[in-house]
């Protein structure tokens, strides 16, 4: 990836020039931005909170949960860059254990009780949490719940990444990139479907 | 090193979508005012987010929450063509509304309502939830932000289309796009990292 690559074109597949390109321009701030979001996320200045290779894997994982395949590839070819690659395949196996129909999950005692909505709790498979290790695991969890149920989120979702040795930095990075690519992925998504549409 | 997780306890916890202003605690300890070097107050953007606890949870990540504000701030604030800014809170109140984030629906609402003065509508929005009839152009704003937001997208041309024929050109519709995406980050901030309380 050369540093000229804005990688919300690439994943909608928008060429310079183009009508969807000059729509992009004219939010220059929100496009130049999100790129910078997208920057500080996987070539971050520092990494010791959350290093590259668990940000590509969590990536990876996001990704194929949102079925989206040109992030699938870009995320992957992020990972094996990182050093990642023995992560790829054991992540996208518990992607398809995981993939699930959102947003679900339950409101607060009271009137909107009636909109709860039961969905799975998931938990990486036992044998590949030796494989990828008890922080990634937590996190992988952590995106499930980010992804396919928010309204779900508690404490007890946080004190399971501090028990897996996430501090507060590196839950705050974490929650960010997930939260960032729910957006990437749905811009990329809805541009897709304004070129098809066009 | 252990951080803490922080569980408020002795308040009202809010239970329906209100327009009602809202306070916001995390979970997380931010970062105190007196830590944040210029690094910090870069990424907080503007100088009088440092008294917000949200704000300042997240400037554990400065550069990302830079980033994260820039882009929040063009999508919402950039008056230029576009989607009327009334539509863009729409489409963030809707997003937000089947997403069950009670906190980030009360201030977007009350943002809908103030830029659309169709208070009635955004309420019946938060009261019966995005099914309700808002009339065709909302409705069109409301169903793409909805097929946006759901997982599996559902999103397609075939919204674009809905847009169209409801008056949206080019511009508007990615604004609508952009709006309802940018609220799929911030809900999953706001819903994760700290719970809503009421205000006072």
């Amino acid at each position: 990836m050369n540093d000229t690559t804005d990688v919300i074109d690439r994943l909608a597949a928008i060429a310079p020039g183009s009508a969807l390109d000059r729509v992009r321009h004219a939010r220059p701030e929100a496009r130049r931005h999100a790129q910078a979001s997208f920057d500080a996320l996987f070539v971050p200045l520092d990494d010791a909170a959350m290093g590259v290779r668990e940000r590509a894997a969590v990536a990876l994982f996001v990704a194929a949960l949102h079925a989206d395949a040109p992030a699938q590839a870009l995320y992957a070819d992020l990972l094996r860059h990182s050093g990642g690659a023995v992560l790829e395949e054991p992540v996208l196996v518990e992607a398809a254990r995981a993939m699930a129909r959102g947003p679900y999950g339950s409101y607060p005692a009271g009137p909107l009780t009636g909109e709860n909505e039961a969905g799975p709790e998931y938990r990486v498979d036992e044998a590949a949490q030796e494989v990828l290790g008890p922080r990634l695991a937590a996190a992988l969890a952590h995106a499930h719940m980010l992804v396919f149920h928010p309204r779900d989120a508690a404490p007890w979702h946080l004190q399971a990444l501090v028990q897996a040795q996430w501090s507060t930095p590196g839950i705050v990075t974490l929650s960010q990139l997930v939260a960032f690519l729910s957006f990437q992925l749905r811009v990329a998504a809805g541009l897709r479907a304004m070129a098809e549409a066009a | 090193m252990t951080d803490i997780v922080h569980t408020p306890e002795g308040h009202d916890i809010p239970n329906t979508f209100t327009r009602a202003m809202l306070d916001w605690l995390p979970w997380l300890e931010p970062m105190a005012e007196a830590d944040l070097t210029p690094r910090h107050m870069a990424g907080l953007v503007d100088a009088a987010r440092a008294k917000s606890p949200y704000f300042r949870l997240l400037a554990h990540d400065p550069e990302v929450l830079e980033a994260r504000t820039r882009t929040d701030k063009d999508i919402f604030y950039n008056t230029q063509a576009g989607l009327p800014r009334a539509e863009r809170e729409l489409a963030a109140t809707a997003a937000s509304r089947l997403n069950g984030c009670i906190y980030c629906a009360s201030v977007h609402a009350r943002h809908a309502t103030t830029y659309s003065r169709r208070g009635d509508d955004i309420q019946r929005l938060l009261d019966q939830g995005v099914g309700t009839d808002l009339g065709e152009r909302w409705n069109a704003i409301v169903a793409a932000a909805v097929a946006l937001t759901e997982m599996p997208m559902t999103f397609g041309p075939a919204h674009v289309a809905r847009l169209r024929a409801a008056g949206l050109d080019d511009p508007a519709i990615a604004d609508a796009i952009q709006a309802a995406s940018f609220f799929n980050w911030a809900n999953r901030l706001m819903l994760s990292l700290g719970e809503p309380v009421p205000q006072g």
